[in-house]
């Protein structure tokens, strides 16, 4: 077999020199708002895989996300984008466009429900504000996915990938944010039936409870990440999200490219587990 | 740096990140009460005070923090 001198044993399988995973890729990455947030993480992580990122950032959150983008390895531009705001995504659209004229890959790592829909009171919560839960957390999945289409139709095809926490059961103080989960794991399944055609793949990541400014806001969060650093077979550590963010770099690469409409846990085992 | 002068600094970004009136950024002066600051507020306050002071704040020592005076002795204590 023909191997290029200190290649490795298994060429050509793989190039040699690796080729940086996402090398090449044009990425939007939403829900950037502290360093924190998971979305930093995998921008951060993209960066370092040779992606070129652009961030979003809404409403009041946009100063923070300018603000921290400026800790990633290489500062990112940071646009506008509050999903409830139809306009604000289709700039977005135009300025990827003029900018790239393609895009590979965008994560969703958005997710919001208004005090009275968490913690308790599931049967008072106001559907005014139910239904922001559902917007922001789930249709928007749809939103995104349905304004970036044509710029990945231009790439040839993409991956979008969304975060989430695991809806076939109930938790704890969770409530309708449990809701929003469940319907944003569906609404992924039918963007992946409708999507094929285009060669976009729509997947999402479970993920275990990490510290963050949205899980603060749920009450109770400490207790269930006890529970899960004990039950999950690998441990859980609540304070680092880069487990997260590297499934969801390799959903964005080219390493799945047979799967959608799929939910790949990342939550230490622990949902494999009756006890 | 002494401690006015890094009070100054930390009043500067407190009227920069939470649109306040200087005037009212005094140490016994509770950050939701009087300066209208909520959760998202703090956040990028402290974001804002790491950079200009090139501080690290762990959130753990953030805790119970209320007034201007207690998140200042925070910051004085890395300085
Ligand atoms: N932290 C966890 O334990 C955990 C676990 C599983 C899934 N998730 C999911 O991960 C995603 C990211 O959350 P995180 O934990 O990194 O917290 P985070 O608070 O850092 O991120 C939430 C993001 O949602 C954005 N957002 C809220 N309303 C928006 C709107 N109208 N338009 C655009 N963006 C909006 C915020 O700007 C913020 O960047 C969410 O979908 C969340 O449900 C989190």
């Amino acid at each position: 077999m023909h191997r290029p001198a200190g290649g490795p044993p298994c060429w050509p399988l793989v190039t040699w020199p690796p080729m940086a995973l996402l090398a090449g890729k044009r990425l939007l990455v939403t829900g950037v708002l502290t360093d924190d947030s998971i979305a930093y993480s995998v921008a951060a992580l993209a960066q370092k895989e040779g992606a070129e990122v652009v961030l979003t950032g809404a409403g009041r959150g946009l100063s923070l996300t300018k603000r921290v983008a400026q800790h990633l390895p290489t500062p990112p531009p940071v646009l506008e984008l509050d999903v409830t705001v139809p306009l604000q995504v289709a700039n977005v659209a135009e300025d990827l466009k003029e900018r790239w004229g393609a895009l590979d890959g965008v994560l969703h790592s958005i997710g919001f429900a208004p005090q009275s829909c968490l913690g308790g009171g599931f049967l008072d919560a106001p559907w005014e504000d139910v239904q922001v839960a559902l917007q922001v957390s789930a249709y928007s999945l749809k939103v995104l996915t349905a304004g970036f289409l044509p710029l990945m139709q231009a790439a040839g095809g993409g991956s979008v990938v969304g975060l989430d926490f695991d809806a076939a059961v109930a938790w704890p103080f969770y409530d309708w944010m449990g809701v929003a989960k469940a319907a944003l794991e569906s609404t992924a399944r039918y963007l992946a039936r409708d999507l094929g055609q285009h060669r976009v793949r729509v997947n999402l990541i479970s993920a275990g409870p990490l510290r963050t400014v949205a899980a603060k806001a749920i009450p109770g969060t400490a207790a269930l990440e006890e529970v899960w650093g004990e039950r999950a077979p690998l441990g859980w550590d609540a304070s680092d999200a880069s487990s997260v963010a590297k499934a969801c770099l390799a959903l964005l690469s080219d390493l799945f490219p047979a799967t959608t409409g799929e939910i790949i846990h990342v939550d230490g085992g622990f949902h494999a587990m009756g006890a | 740096m002494g401690p006015e002068e890094s009070f100054e600094q930390f009043k500067e970004c407190a009227v920069e990140v939470l649109q306040v009136d200087p005037a009212k950024v005094v140490p016994e002066a509770r950050f939701a009460e009087d300066l209208d600051a909520d959760s998202l507020d703090l956040v990028e306050l402290v974001m804002a005070l790491e950079e200009r002071f090139g501080i690290d704040v762990p959130e753990s020592e953030l805790e119970g923090v209320e007034t201007v005076e207690q998140a200042f002795k925070v910051v004085s204590s890395k300085l």
